[in-house]
């Protein structure tokens, strides 16, 4: 049984305004995406931005609720449960938010933000609070004298190992992670992707790993979901992306990547046009206007997601 | 191409800020030369001074609390505009040498029309009735790709999205012809096929009208694709510079090593591996080390380092290392 199971998950936002705050029009973020995640894997998600990614993360762990669909946690669906009934949940999965600055409170010192989830949680008795998040912050890698200090005294790594250990603070199984290290320097880069791949082992985590950079996301994921205007186009194993990819957008996203080594340059891949809008979603395929091998059935009819080989499936007509 | 003269010569640049903290230096004694048709990189991590490198040339840090050294030489076409007047500068900046800015939302002015900021630059530096002027900005739209260029140039900046509004930035920095176009983290905020287009224009753009461009970026992968020559800077200091191929073949200095190490590989050999990372953190402006600024962070360090700093050897003119002991491998 995988540990977490999402199916045809839908999510529309409303617009509202006008007379009797009518609503005008709807945001069709995420429309029917489905996957399951095995205990101890890393799932990616890829796309750019506005392609639902993040709101699928928040969905996940219900901090929005969904139009339609079911999210399955350790085969219980989660996807009506009640604020309290959540709770219980809730431990069960975290988030790691982008922006390490804006999830942490200013006027906390960052000791005091870990302590103050253990003890809610009553995760451990009173008095080994402190001890508790003295080995958590051990295990990130953050001096334990430098909790007394605030989240400003600290670099964007620092930070980011804070809001690592928060996370970790709950005993969770299940980590959604949203741009974690995309507002870092390579080098910081590096050193929280090694942190969040030895704690995957210690705990024995799942994750759903959000990113726009496919560098990282084959790198450190066991397979990958590509997201372009709310549906999946493929999902695919991270082994070797680049011969592996079938879908042309998956392509389309490799070959406008850089290579970071000059005599390898190539001609980057240059998509015409734009993102359609996710007020009125075309009829066919949400990538047809933009696509090379573009028929007339991809702009009648969207083509369903097919699994090519195990663990990797595509949504096109003409691969 | 060294036989051609430089555009822009940078001679020592040493520029600091006046704090509550007491004065401290932001960049010492940079230098570096860029030809006309050249991309010259910089890159470097947060805080490394390659930002403040770019306005100084601009002249855009403010007065009142930053100062450039009095020995510090920026000369553009053999004028020296480290120390200026404003009225010379104000009749060079947007006109010959020209910025692109990370942010393109809060580079444009929201609540004027695309085609008004436009009208506004080249009413400032060009000759062009107004007439001339509306055709040459609907043309320079035209340039950077923008479909319908004589509806967008009636629409505000909201009205774009953020590849868009980032290709009317760069037409804005280029409608006056500049002979130097500085583009600070130009693609960092866009998403990868957003930013293909931008480099590709970029390319195209120099090729065509030999422009030289100064690129920052912290994005090592966007170096190797479009420059020529690269500048590593770390804490406020050139490190290295070299021609981009040798550079990312045989980097010397051990920070520049470091920092492509630390790139994740694609392939299967590298999957789910540990990325090789740099220990310990940038030392902060105020608490400089007295050696070497990179000493405790390097795995090569030595005694020398603690006591000296090292200065950048000048073997020859492209390529400089500021290391006592460069690596050397063939």
């Amino acid at each position: 049984m995988p540990l977490v199971e999402v199916s045809n998950l839908v999510k529309h936002f409303l617009v509202r305004g006008g007379v009797f705050n009518r609503v005008l029009r709807q945001v069709h973020a995420v429309n029917g995406v489905s996957f399951a995640i095995e205990k101890g894997k890393i799932l990616g998600v890829v796309g750019e931005s506005g392609c639902g990614k993040s709101t699928l993360g928040k969905l996940i762990v219900r901090l929005l609720d969904m139009t339609a669909g079911k999210v399955q946690f350790r085969g219980q669906d989660i996807s009506h449960l009640s604020a309290s009934e959540l709770m219980s949940v809730r431990r069960k999965m975290q988030m790691i938010f982008q922006d390490p600055h804006a999830s942490l409170n200013p006027r906390m010192t960052v000791g005091a933000a870990v302590r103050e989830v253990v003890a809610f949680h009553k995760i451990v008795p009173k008095r080994e609070i402190r001890d508790e998040v003295d080995a958590l912050f051990a295990k990130v890698g953050i001096h334990t004298d430098s909790q007394e200090k605030y989240p400003h005294e600290f670099s964007g790594g620092q930070k980011q190992r804070v809001g690592i250990a928060r996370s970790l603070a709950v005993n969770p199984e299940f980590i959604i992670a949203d741009e974690p290290v995309s507002a870092l320097d390579v080098s910081i880069q590096a050193q929280v992707l090694n942190l969040l791949m030895d704690l995957k082992d210690e705990f024995d985590l799942t994750m759903l790993f959000i990113s726009h950079d496919l560098k990282v996301i084959d790198h450190f994921c066991d397979s990958v979901l590509v997201m372009y205007l709310g549906f999946v186009l493929e999902e695919l194993p991270c082994r070797d992306i680049q011969a592996d990819a079938l879908h042309p957008y998956t392509k389309a996203l490799l070959g406008a990547n850089p290579v970071a080594d000059p005599t390898q340059r190539h001609e980057l891949t240059v998509l015409a046009g734009e993102v359609p809008s996710p007020y009125d979603l075309p009829r066919g395929c949400p990538f047809a206007a933009r696509c090379e091998l573009v028929t007339n059935q991809c702009r009648q009819e969207m083509p369903p997601l097919v699994e090519k080989e195990s663990g990797h499936r595509v949504a096109c007509w003409e691969v | 191409m060294p036989s051609v003269a430089p555009l822009l010569e940078v001679k020592d640049l040493t520029v600091g800020f006046r704090t509550d903290r007491g004065d401290v230096t932001a960049i010492e004694d940079v230098s570096f030369q860029v030809r006309p048709g050249e991309i010259l990189g910089i890159v470097g991590e947060s805080g490394c001074g390659k930002s403040v490198t770019s306005r100084s040339i601009m002249r855009l840090l403010p007065e009142q609390n930053s100062f450039i050294d009095h020995r510090s030489e920026i000369l553009f076409n053999g004028v020296n505009l480290a120390h200026t007047d404003e009225s010379v500068m104000r009749s060079i900046r947007g006109n010959r040498i020209a910025m692109i800015f990370q942010e393109p939302m809060t580079a444009l002015n929201p609540v004027f029309t695309i085609g008004w900021q436009l009208d506004e630059a080249l009413k400032y530096h060009t000759p062009m009735n107004k007439l001339q002027r509306r055709e040459h900005a609907i043309e320079m739209l035209r340039s950077v790709d923008i479909p319908h260029p004589r509806q967008r140039y009636c629409e505000y900046p909201h009205q774009l999205s953020g590849g868009m509004r980032q290709r009317v930035v760069i037409a804005l920095a280029l409608c006056c012809g500049p002979e130097l176009l500085l583009a600070d983290e130009p693609t960092t905020a866009l998403d990868v096929t957003i930013q293909a287009q931008i480099l590709s224009l970029m390319d195209e753009l120099r090729k065509k009208s030999d422009t030289a461009v100064v690129l920052i970026t912290h994005d090592l992968g966007v170096i190797a694709q479009i420059c020529d020559r690269v500048v590593v800077m770390y804490a406020g200091q050139i490190v290295e510079t070299a021609d981009v191929e040798s550079l990312f073949a045989r980097p010397q200095h051990p920070y520049t090593k470091a920092l492509l190490e630390s790139i994740p590989l694609p392939g299967p050999a590298h999957h789910q591996t540990r990325l090789p990372t740099i220990d310990g953190l940038v030392p902060s402006l105020f608490e400089l080390p007295s050696g070497c600024r990179f000493q405790d962070r390097c795995p090569y360090q030595d005694e020398q380092c603690v006591r000296e700093p090292p200065s950048l050897s000048q073997e020859s003119n492209l390529r400089k290392v500021r290391c006592f002991f460069p690596i050397n491998e063939s």
